[in-house]
């Protein structure tokens, strides 16, 4: 066990963890700790195993290496492949430095990626989107032409947006280890990287789409939703059905009685909880196919919470009673 | 008490005088006939219209841009913007070939605005990253059914030949104060710079 103090707030975790899941982990247990003290990610996805360390979004300072040499490291680290020590200290949100590091590192990500967000499906649950504006970055220094790709549809299923994408490798990973047969990967090197699939050999694996909910921009969308809606007009609701292929526990995000689009539940970290199949994702657009639960819940910071209530019996239930109450004084 | 016009109502015993009423009707009564000699609250409208301000906000209008295509790509943030919830839209994707109809990809293939819901606050306008959408100094026309008062694409688009004015309320001074807008969203806009802006393709 490892004695870590991040931002001020002391946790215990196991050897071999790493800063950015300590940070996670601290935020989890202490409700009153600030959610932001663990570093936003846009490549590291904790379900992925050997993601993280290409984006550096999530750069902390360690003020102390350890309690066996307390020396500071010399540069901010990439909190999602630095493993915690005994004794060590970090500071992410308490830093200016550190936040300084990562708004270069936001406008890095942007340089590139284009300002369409009014045409992008994702644009509402975008973590670029929500980086950006953490830092506020609404203007761009870069003077030269972004590149541009040409729209690619990967299967009848998931349109690829080169365009916007920012390298993050997440599909490619879920690619290798959710589907049993890869299908794209990344083509050429450095900023003329790409990702890439031979369009011939279209994927028909069930776990394909998974890649869509993993892409932290809108490089990779759903076809069966797109253009359809903006996602804060649709009303995401946790539901499930008997799937023989997956876990059938999905969020359908409905208008009306009608479901515009299907996606795995979404943790806290913005992290799918479930795997979901392609039947369950995009075959399934009647309500009739799904049991709902109840709706999902969404950050009230998000925009997709407005009109979003998650617990309308009881919101009914305080009215009326309040009507009592006014009644009774009457 | 905020106005300090208020008056504590008293009970007291009406005089004879004030009991025949005759003094209290005949003061009402020229007051009245003062009224013959001052100058009229109302005009002639629809004949006569008052002057209006420079800011006024009316009817709507869906602007294109310099080659005549829709600016509005149904991106939803007016929609979200409106207190009123007066606006609904419906997204298509653009197909080859319609690129002179629509600027972007995408665009708005319904797009409605109940005037009997819109308080014609300008929330849109301010929330439009496309200066697509713009309140004019028009009146929105009266009818006899609330259907009627739904505006769609065919009133709010401006026609190709007729483009609407907006000169008298985007003043220079206004579209200074938007410029960081028009520098992220709308290339055509920028003239300061020379290279070609980001953030458009």
């Amino acid at each position: 066990m490892a004695k870590v103090t991040i931002d001020g707030h002391m946790i215990e975790v196991p050897d071999g963890t790493t800063i950015l899941q300590a940070a996670r982990m601290l935020v989890d247990k202490n409700p009153e700790v600030d959610a932001k003290v663990a570093p936003p990610t846009m490549c590291y996805y904790s379900k992925l195993k050997t993601s993280g360390g290409y984006c550096r979004t999530c750069v902390v300072k360690v003020t102390k290496g350890s309690e066996k040499d307390p020396r500071p490291m010399p540069k901010p680290v990439a909190s999602c492949r630095t493993n915690v020590m005994d004794g060590m200290e970090v500071v992410n949100i308490t830093s200016p430095e550190v936040l300084e590091a990562r708004k270069g590192v936001v406008e890095f990500l942007l340089i590139n990626h284009p300002l369409d967000c009014p045409i992008c499906d994702q644009a509402g649950e975008c973590h670029l989107q929500d980086l950006g504006y953490e830092h506020g970055l609404a203007k761009t220094r870069y003077d030269f032409s972004r590149r541009t790709f040409n729209l690619i549809d990967i299967g009848p299923y998931i349109k690829l947006h080169m365009t916007r994408c920012i390298m993050c490798f997440r599909c490619i990973k879920v690619a290798d280890q959710i589907t049993n047969n890869r299908f794209q990967g990344m083509l050429f090197r450095g900023d003329a990287s790409e990702i890439s699939t031979y369009i011939e050999k279209a994927i028909d694996n069930d776990f394909s789409g998974n890649v869509i909910d993993v892409c932290p921009v809108g490089a990779l969308t759903d076809r069966t939703f797109r253009f359809k809606s903006r996602v804060w007009f649709t009303k995401p609701m946790d539901a499930h059905r008997n799937c023989t292929k997956c876990s059938g526990k999905v969020a359908i995000w409905m208008k009306g009685n009608e479901v515009l689009r299907v996606t795995a539940r979404k943790d806290q970290w913005g992290e799918a909880i479930d795997w979901i199949c392609n039947d369950c994702r995009f075959e399934k657009k009647d309500a009739k196919d799904w049991v709902i639960e109840k709706p999902s819940h969404i950050s009230r910071h998000s925009v997709i919470s407005q009109n979003h209530y998650e617990n309308l019996a009881q919101l009914k239930l305080d009215i009326g009673k309040q009507q009592k109450q006014i009644a009774a004084k009457k | 008490m905020l106005t300090n016009r208020s008056q504590v109502v008293s009970k007291k015993e009406m005089t004879l005088i004030e009991k025949m009423y005759l003094p209290a009707i005949f003061s009402g009564m020229w007051i009245t006939f003062t009224h013959l000699f001052k100058k009229s609250a109302t005009i002639r409208y629809p004949e006569q219209t008052r002057e209006f301000s420079g800011i006024y906000r009316g009817q709507h209008v869906l602007k294109r841009d310099e080659k005549g295509a829709e600016r509005c790509t149904a991106c939803g943030l007016c929609a979200v913007a409106c207190p009123a919830e007066a606006i609904t839209m419906v997204s298509a994707e653009r197909k080859p070939g319609e690129e002179h109809l629509y600027r972007e990809e995408k665009y708005a293939k319904i797009y409605e605005i109940n005037m009997l819901r819109c308080i014609f606050c300008g929330d849109c306008e301010e929330a439009c990253p496309k200066e697509a959408i713009f309140l004019t100094d028009r009146k929105v026309d009266s009818f006899y059914t609330r259907k009627e008062f739904i505006y769609g694409k065919s009133i709010l688009v401006e026609s190709k030949d007729s483009p609407i004015d907006l000169t008298k309320r985007q003043t220079p001074d206004v579209k200074e104060f938007k410029l960081d807008k028009h520098y992220a969203h709308n290339q055509t806009f920028d003239k300061n710079k020379k290279t070609k802006v980001g953030g458009h393709h």
